[in-house]
């Protein structure tokens, strides 16, 4: 580890004392436009973030109304679950964003209605949907990780579906549902990345446009990921702190 | 005779192409003691699961108190307002302290308030002689303690009748008596009891009627003297050679 962060350094720094292959003056916080790069790439995060968030609490709450049919006793109820899943999470989701952008409105047109989408929703519907298929999964296994008799016993002493979830078996399964959960908003956090394509001027969006007037890919997009890594990292740190207060890190 | 406490009329219940309850009829009168004993596979934990529509019958009819059984979520739900259980496994709440998992029905499902709920789970938490537990997780209880709170939970939804399924089974020895005798105290105060348990000297002691059962059917019924002095049934003979012949 200390050797390859060793080796790292030194290869950055060697670029930026040879300028003929690194150029890193175009992120430099000491030189006026540097700075202005800077702040143009990093004006991004709040949009990242914000598509971040509020598609991952969508997928979050939608995530719940797909699963609970998947452990319903009647067959159509588990059968549309079954069909959510296998159909959401098969379609990548560059696709699933086109269709949301550019074939969405088109429905909608059709219908009679004038709803546009703008690239901040289009992005977050697609990243919302695309992500609740892996979260419905994921309440599944942790709600059928509760032993039967859980349930058994709180249908005995009268408690009726929702309190059972509620007061029962949710408390129980959150400590396991929450680390796969906090993977799956760590996945939302790169995938964002991909309504650059439609527009969205997000991290990546950003990076992109400083490339094509810079011609400094290397040094923008080495900041770009370092931005991500500093998001996760971030995530990371506030999930590991959550999972204490929930004792999701204890055994058994 | 006492008014029925609950009825089963020509029950049959199938697990897929699997005959697991073969028209079973019984009847339970009001503060009677039935103990259902049998081997294992015989049906026993079944029937009692099917009282309280933990699992569904098929064919038959079962009245607990004069309510019908049927698919209606709300005879169920009336049904098992009357009717405890205690499992095998106590399944107790391990997130709640013991006192939460007492007073979370009587809150959620009987709309009392806390003050009121608490008060009536240490109540019984007295009666199970555990009153010091109060605070405590599940986990951090004997198996013995665990299975008296979980009585003392039943009892705190003020049952008229309380089923259990194989109460001692999960025990070891030395915890079994505890449990017992909280039984017995239940019994003597003239609880109506359907016992699904291997404890043969607890069913001499407070069984009014004794059921035996193999391969989905019941073969025998009686009280308990003439059960155990003089099963008329080879089988019934043979399961209890089995298991008071040490």
């Amino acid at each position: 580890m200390r050797n390859l962060i060793l080796f790292l350094s030194l290869l950055l720094l060697s670029g930026c004392a040879s300028s003929s292959t690194w150029g890193w003056y175009v992120i430099d916080p000491t030189k006026p436009n540097g700075w202005i790069n800077i702040k143009f790439l990093v004006s991004g995060m709040g949009a990242t973030i914000a598509i971040s968030l509020i598609a991952a609490a969508i997928s979050i709450f939608l995530g719940l109304v797909v699963a609970l049919p998947g452990l319903a006793e009647r067959w159509y109820l588990r059968a549309f679950n079954r069909i959510y899943v296998e159909l959401i999470r098969s379609i990548p989701l560059l696709p699933m964003l086109f269709w949301v952008f550019y074939g969405l409105p088109i429905i909608f047109k059709s219908m009679g209605l004038n709803i546009p989408i703008e690239p901040f929703w289009g992005a977050i519907i697609t990243l919302a949907i695309s992500d609740s298929a892996f979260t419905a999964e994921i309440y599944r296994a942790g709600i059928q990780s509760i032993a039967k008799g859980q349930t058994e016993a709180a249908q005995t002493i009268g408690l009726n579906y929702v309190q059972t979830m509620r007061y029962v078996i949710m408390p129980q399964a959150i400590r396991r549902i929450l680390p796969p959960l906090a993977n799956q908003f760590i996945y939302i956090v790169k995938m964002s990345a991909f309504a650059s394509v439609i527009g969205m001027q997000e991290l990546t969006r950003r990076a992109n446009e400083l490339v094509v007037t810079e011609y400094r890919p290397l040094e923008l997009y080495s900041l770009l990921i370092l931005e991500y890594l500093v998001l996760v990292l971030i995530i990371s740190a506030g999930v590991r702190w959550l999972e204490r207060r929930m004792g999701s890190d204890e055994r058994g | 005779m006492a008014e029925t406490a609950i009825e089963m009329i020509g029950v049959n219940k199938w697990f897929g192409d699997f005959h697991v309850l073969k028209d079973i009829n019984l009847r339970v009168g009001q503060g009677e003691r039935v103990v259902v004993c049998g081997p294992s596979g015989s049906g026993k934990s079944t029937v009692v699961r099917c009282i309280n529509r933990l699992e569904a019958h098929q064919q038959g009819t079962i009245r607990v108190d004069g309510i019908e059984l049927t698919d209606d979520p709300s005879s169920v739900a009336a049904i098992r307002a009357d009717v405890g259980m205690v499992f095998q496994q106590f399944n107790l709440f391990p997130h709640l302290t013991v006192l939460q998992n007492l007073s979370l029905g009587p809150m959620k499902a009987r709309g009392l308030g806390r003050v009121e709920a608490e008060a009536r789970a240490r109540e019984y938490l007295e009666r199970v002689r555990i009153p010091e537990q109060a605070d405590k997780r599940p986990a951090q209880l004997s198996g013995g303690q665990q299975q008296r709170v979980a009585i003392a939970r039943s009892l705190c939804m003020e049952p008229k009748v309380l089923l259990f399924d194989e109460p001692t089974s999960a025990l070891d020895p030395e915890m079994i008596s505890e449990v017992l005798d909280v039984m017995v105290e239940l019994a003597e105060e003239g609880m109506t009891m359907v016992v699904v348990t291997h404890e043969m000297g607890f069913a001499r002691k407070v069984a009014d009627q004794m059921v035996f059962m193999d391969e989905g059917e019941i073969v025998e019924t009686g009280p308990p003297a003439q059960f155990f002095e003089a099963p008329k049934s080879r089988r019934c003979q043979k399961f209890l050679s089995q298991i008071l012949s040490h």
